[in-house]
């Protein structure tokens, strides 16, 4: 299951939670992302919301497919408010050696950013607008559109 | 009757309509402007399973999800 944070995620208690309960399971390697928000465009937070039934279906997938590898998956992700300097998405995946944990981390990001039933808006002198131009459509959009 | 969910920024509370397959469903939604322009970016779940057909058929009770374009991080 996916960890949700109401606003910015606590990363230095979830790293270190994270590490703590997995460094004596035997994985070489323990490899992170966290993303904090960036401060640009006049915003001064991003806004978060999730449609977790379907954000822990995707994940699940994900933890089975690092499974098969002998790997372990683990992720965090913030629903509303998120500050600039302050980060809304984490995840780890520990693996015996190096390379797996390497290679499915960028993997594991870039289905994320695609397919992580998640919708991000600015937060401009505290109005909230969607990030449409960012945003991209899940496989499959446009079923209902068709003739 | 079919529960529908309009996800995220669509930003539109849950219908109950009547409609006995994705098809029939596709069709009630062109006719409401605030829905129709989200159709061509939008993904649809039905009972939190992505589908990629309209001959999906739908029973009383059942919940279908409009996932309109994602951007999470």
């Amino acid at each position: 299951m996916v960890l949700i944070y109401n606003g910015p995620i606590d990363v230095q208690s979830l790293l270190s939670s994270w590490y703590s309960a997995e460094h004596n399971r035997n994985y070489g390697a323990m490899v992170t992302f966290v993303g904090t928000v960036r401060e640009e465009a006049g915003i001064e937070a991003l806004s978060f919301d999730i449609y977790r039934p379907l954000l822990d279906k995707w994940f699940e997938g994900w933890k089975r497919r690092l499974e098969k590898e002998g790997a372990l998956l683990a992720m965090a992700h913030s629903e509303g408010d998120v500050p600039v300097h302050t980060s809304s998405f984490a995840c780890a995946i520990f693996s015996p050696k190096r390379r797996i944990a390497l290679e499915m981390l960028d993997a594991f990001v870039e289905d994320f950013k695609a397919n992580a039933p998640i919708w991000k808006y600015d937060v401009i002198n505290g109005k909230r607008i969607y990030a449409k131009e960012r945003s991209t459509p899940m496989a499959g959009s446009g079923l209902l559109a068709k003739d | 009757m079919v529960k529908v969910e309009f996800l995220g920024p669509i930003g539109k509370s849950p219908v109950e309509v009547d409609a006995s397959t994705l098809s029939e469903l596709a069709e009630i939604l062109k006719k409401d402007p605030e829905v129709a322009q989200w159709l061509e970016q939008s993904a649809v779940a039905v009972n939190d399973t992505m589908v990629e057909s309209l001959d999906v058929k739908l029973k009383c009770g059942d919940k279908v999800s409009l996932l309109p374009p994602v951007c999470g991080g």
